[in-house]
């Protein structure tokens, strides 16, 4: 049993996809305030795994379900659960930047408006304040009303990580959030995960194995829609266990 | 032959064909300003354009109630046809399982593919009557039911079928991922759909609904079967009105020995041109714009 208080609870989670059994059997625990890196070789599950975290997964027709996410304590695929409540609490960054057609101010504003925000000056701050944790406000503050597009694919991702906070979320889940991006971009919002994780749950997929030595805690290591092993970041890459794990890091599978 | 040759050959010749159907535009127009030169050298234009009396015979040429009645035609149509068109699109895009759509649209498009003048026939048949038995007298107006309305009521079921393929392709091209990252941020669907995806479907909608505009507005056949062809400005949608294009089809090769009768209806016709250019180009304008606004 984990040392570690857990905030996202998976349990016996199987999918299918049209038949093809795509998560099989998963349970994993995934601490609070931690940063947890889903890794493993592509077209095993991850992205997959972390969609189901926040029941992204639902878009995708042909998908069958079973097993259970608890958040908070909370089957988040009970038939009581609001899911908007949920994507709300669990919030996401994608492997590309996304900007919604929109400017800079109005990308940030999006969420906190359609849960409710009206109030101008609280827009304001709210605006403000994840754009700065985001680390992007002083280089777009004079040109909050200019279409996001125009900024570079690093802004914009940071873009996207501040209109992820400013709904308030408890997690952030990141999807291979760097993929996209040119080495200093990468570092950049690596900073910004890291300076997160005191106040935020976060769960990143990734492929690249340095990433994931850099920023993870809490290693699950996915294989052919299994988990093979999970645990401490160091003890994965340090000691891992099994003969898979050894393999995928030592680079002879991917 | 040398390759390089056929290369030469083969631009060269797409090049001609290009330029052909490019002048094209400016030979009808060039065609028509000819033709209409005698009647602008004996009347004014605001007189053409303003004045409400037609009398050909007596060599009073006033565009203004065929003008009007364009227009009314064509407002009406986009007015009956945009909210269904636009919900209907944004049902098809959006919201219906691939099964329904796959059902749907073919049904769609098969109402493209009908000639106007079963459209016209369509028309008289139902349009007509119910105005004139139903609609008309609920209002309180006495009416035969070949009408402006009617008009209205079939050129606006002739350009469902266009607006809707176009904008329902429009919505279909929005990216899926930026309606992911809304939906993610815990917006509803609808929530999503309206500030996400018309928003950045909304510049190639206002191209659906200008496509759409044109056709309503340049449709002859079943307009003309329908709308009355009075030429007199109406007071009510329960009156018969006199389209341009009506004009000219019903007219044209008919009394040409009434002199400047001919430049008279081609006059009518570069109008017509005009007006759907001067539309198309400020359709491009506004179109620039908003992509220059939120893309």
């Amino acid at each position: 049993m984990p040392k570690f208080k857990p905030h996202i609870r998976v349990k016996n989670l199987n999918l299918f996809y049209e038949g093809h059994h795509a998560l099989k059997d998963i349970t994993v625990d995934i601490p609070e305030k931690e940063i947890t890196a889903i890794i493993g070789p592509s077209g095993c599950g991850k992205t997959t795994l972390l969609k189901s975290l926040n029941r992204l997964i639902d878009l995708v027709d042909g998908i069958e379900i079973s097993g259970e996410v608890i958040v908070d304590g909370e089957d988040i695929y009970s038939t009581k659960v609001d899911v908007t409540y949920i994507r709300k609490k669990i919030g996401m960054l994608g492997q590309k930047p996304y900007p919604l057609p929109m400017s800079i101010y109005d990308n940030v504003a999006y969420g906190p408006r359609i849960h409710g925000m009206r109030k101008k000056k609280e827009l304001d701050g709210i605006v403000e304040h994840y754009l700065e944790v985001a680390g992007l406000w002083d280089e777009v503050k004079d040109r909050l009303k200019s279409p996001a597009s125009m900024l570079s694919a690093g802004q914009q991702q940071r873009l996207c990580l501040a209109r992820s906070l400013a709904v308030e979320p408890e997690i952030i889940l990141g999807d291979e959030p760097t993929s996209a991006l040119d080495p200093i971009s990468s570092k950049r919002i690596e900073e910004v995960f890291i300076a997160l994780k005191k106040d935020y749950t976060i769960v990143i997929v990734t492929h690249i194995l340095r990433q994931a030595v850099r920023l993870a805690d809490y290693v699950i290591f996915l294989y052919m829609g299994d988990v093979i092993e999970q645990g401490p970041a160091k003890e994965i890459f340090e000691n891992p266990k099994e003969e898979r794990t050894k393999a995928y890091i030592g680079g002879e599978i991917s | 032959m040398d390759r390089k040759l056929k290369e030469a050959i083969a631009s060269k010749l797409m090049l001609l064909a290009t330029v052909f159907s490019s002048l094209l535009i400016f030979a009808v127009v060039i065609g028509l300003i000819q033709k209409s030169r005698p009647i602008l050298a004996t009347h004014s234009l605001s007189e053409l354009l303003l004045s409400s009396s037609w009398f050909p015979l007596r060599g009073e040429f006033g565009f203004y109630p065929f003008i009007i009645g364009t227009i009314w035609v064509t407002v009406l149509a986009m007015l009956f046809s945009l909210p269904l068109c636009l919900l209907t699109s944004i049902y098809l895009a959006e919201y219906a399982p691939a099964k329904i759509r796959a059902f749907i649209k073919p049904l769609i498009d098969l109402l493209a593919g009908i000639p106007s003048v079963v459209y016209g026939l369509w028309g008289i048949l139902i349009v007509v009557p119910l105005i004139k038995d139903y609609v008309a007298p609920f209002f309180g107006y006495s009416a035969t039911g070949y009408c402006l309305l009617a008009g209205g009521i079939v050129l606006a079921i002739m350009v469902f079928p266009i607006i809707i393929a176009v904008s329902e392709e429009v919505f279909r091209a929005v990216p899926h991922e930026i309606r992911e990252v809304s939906l993610a941020l815990g917006a509803t669907k609808w929530q999503t759909v309206k500030h996400v995806a018309l928003r950045a479907a909304l510049p190639g909608v206002i191209a659906a609904i200008v496509l759409g505009f044109s056709r309503a507005f340049g449709e002859t056949m079943a307009v003309m079967m329908v709308v009355g062809n009075v030429a007199r400005v109406p007071s009510s949608v329960f009156e018969p009105a006199y389209p341009l294009t009506a004009l000219i089809a019903n007219n044209y090769g008919e009394m040409m020995s009434v002199p400047l009768y001919d430049s008279a209806l081609l006059l009518s016709a570069l109008i017509l041109l005009l007006v759907i250019l001067f539309f198309s180009i400020a359709a491009r304008i506004v179109l620039l714009r908003i992509e220059r606004r939120v893309m």
